[in-house]
């Protein structure tokens, strides 16, 4: 193990990060910050698996042998890329060139014989970061709703949605994951809900958001009606695209990056809201993730503006916009903090304090710790515990220990004052 | 505050850079242009390790007379960057470069006899 001791006593060096630091030295510095969270729950509702670490264990799983073929003779190529992804490999900014280095790759070494590698690299992170739960959702393969070839989603969906249930999830019950949804068809939803749904540690189904699909055309409303009849969360969760033809526009990974990820939820959460999905399906619980906090009084404000100019458009609300919206669901990374007067504005306008959810995004270079949270001088500590975990408690049905104080939040009818 | 022997002058090379623990308080060596350099390893952001991430010179962007840009080139400052979000800092001044908000808390460091020694908070 290549753990740092950093007892006290004489000088003793500590190494410069790389790609082989183990999580668990990368994080040091989160576990100093976790001993305050000792008696809070802390759910990360967003942290994330590579994948294509492990891509022939997912194309393995791919039910179509010839597709499963197409995957497999990627093997033998030089530098085994993985076959049938869109991604860009020459174009994966996010570790700023070498900066940050844990997102470029985690590549310390692990124990062999015992839970999956990925499982193990997962239990680093979130003891170090003092979680109890962590959700999570694929890296590369958030983009794959771009993919031209919808059977080729279906395919890879499906068989990472296998993967992540038989090898990843199973070696530690405090995992979860919400199975991924292949949006380019509806039919294939449908039957993913089918098959995943009440397996172990399936707590929700997502919908990656980086794709050109109206999610209010009748196709999608067996789905919705399925996932809704299972009590499970439907997320969003978002993602960027440089071949988007609006984000060609820009020249700066940082750019596009900050307006993709907010772009495509933006457009989702619109069609949804305007179609009067909420009425359609009050009881889908909707949860977006990963598109930060600042666009959505942005939404609300907008939506309500237009809406009462323009109400017969949207004849199947019976509140304004911002009604339906303030009953969703958000997750908290990458929280905007540069002008907490806003931040606590923000807050206000969602009500956080029964309807955001922690979440860290870990191990991407825009990750989150729950001090995010602790840290806002706005919260009171009831509203800090309901968005570090209790809410995520009462959405997900979690068990809270005994020892983590408190009961589960209230629901947004008897909201905590914050 | 206790004064902490690290090693000899010659024990940090030019360009490169070492990162001490000692009852609790983490230091950053850094060897710039021949002065050596101490800062703490707590990134003001959010207490990142920040002086084990590397090293890079700052990126700068040469505006011409037209108010044309030649493009992206590397600038002499020697920045530090902290491996958890990227937060750069100019090792010499302790600054980041776009938000004064931001800065690194400096470590004393004195030099005798070609001996290192820091001076902890």
């Amino acid at each position: 193990m290549n753990k740092i001791d950093r007892q006290p006593g004489s000088p003793h060096e500590l190494p410069k990060i790389g790609i082989r630091t183990d999580t668990r030295d990368i994080l040091a510095h989160a576990v100093e910050q976790s001993r305050e969270l000792a008696d809070y729950f802390v759910v990360d509702i967003d942290a994330h698996v590579t994948e294509t670490a492990f891509w022939s264990e997912v194309t393995d799983r791919i039910d179509n042998d010839v597709i499963r073929h197409m995957a497999k003779s990627f093997q033998d190529r030089v530098g085994a890329p993985p076959g049938l992804l869109n991604i860009q490999a020459g174009m994966n900014f996010q570790d700023v060139y070498g900066r940050i280095q844990h997102q470029a790759q985690l590549a310390e070494p692990t124990p062999t014989g015992g839970p999956h590698r990925q499982t193990i690299l997962t239990q680093r992170a979130m003891d170090s970061m003092g979680i109890d739960r962590m959700v999570v959702f694929p890296t590369p393969m958030l983009t794959l709703g771009m993919h031209p070839q919808p059977e080729i989603e279906t395919a890879l969906g499906t068989a990472f949605n296998r993967w992540l249930i038989e090898r990843v999830l199973p070696d530690d019950p405090r995992l979860a994951g919400m199975i991924y949804l292949p949006f380019n068809d509806p039919d294939g939803c449908c039957k993913v809900v089918e098959e995943f749904a009440g397996k172990p540690g399936v707590i929700g189904f997502t919908v990656t958001s980086t794709r050109y699909k109206p999610v209010h055309h009748n196709d999608y409303m067996r789905l919705y009606a399925m996932i809704e009849e299972t009590g499970l969360p439907l997320a969003f969760h978002a993602g960027f695209h440089w071949g988007d033809e609006s984000m060609k526009q820009v020249n700066r990974f940082l750019t596009m990056h900050a307006i993709s990820f907010a772009y495509f939820n933006m457009i989702h959460l619109a069609n949804w809201v305007i179609n009067g999905l909420p009425e359609r399906f009050p009881r889908l619980k909707m949860i977006w993730v990963e598109s930060g906090l600042a666009w959505v009084p942005f939404m609300m404000q907008r939506l309500d503006a237009e809406y009462q100019m323009r109400t017969s458009e949207a004849p199947q609300l019976k509140r304004r916009p911002s009604e339906y919206i303030r009953e969703m669901y958000f997750t908290s990374q990458p929280l905007e903090r540069s002008n907490l007067k806003l931040t606590e504005a923000t807050f206000e306008a969602i009500n956080a304090d029964t309807q955001l959810l922690f979440a860290s995004d870990w191990p991407h270079w825009d990750f989150d710790l729950p001090a995010a949270i602790t840290t806002l001088p706005f919260l009171t500590e009831q509203a800090k515990r309901n968005i570090l975990g209790l809410n995520a408690a009462r959405i997900f049905n979690l068990e809270v220990p005994k020892h983590k104080l408190t009961s589960p939040a209230s629901p947004p009818s008897a909201a905590v004052t914050a | 505050m206790s004064e902490i022997f690290l090693g000899q002058t010659s024990d940090f090379a030019e360009g490169d850079y070492r990162i001490f623990a000692v009852d609790g308080v983490e230091v950053g060596v850094f060897r710039v242009d021949g002065d050596l350099l101490a800062w703490r390893n707590h990134c003001p952001h959010f207490g990142g390790p920040v002086c084990q991430g590397r090293v890079f010179n700052r990126v700068s962007e040469t505006v011409t007379a037209e108010r044309t840009t030649d493009g992206l080139c590397f600038a002499g400052e020697r920045h530090v960057i902290c491996p958890w979000h990227g937060f750069e800092f100019d090792l010499r001044t302790g600054r980041h470069p776009g938000d004064p908000r931001y800065r690194l808390q400096k470590i004393e460091l004195s030099v005798r006899d070609d001996q290192v020694f820091v001076r902890l908070p």
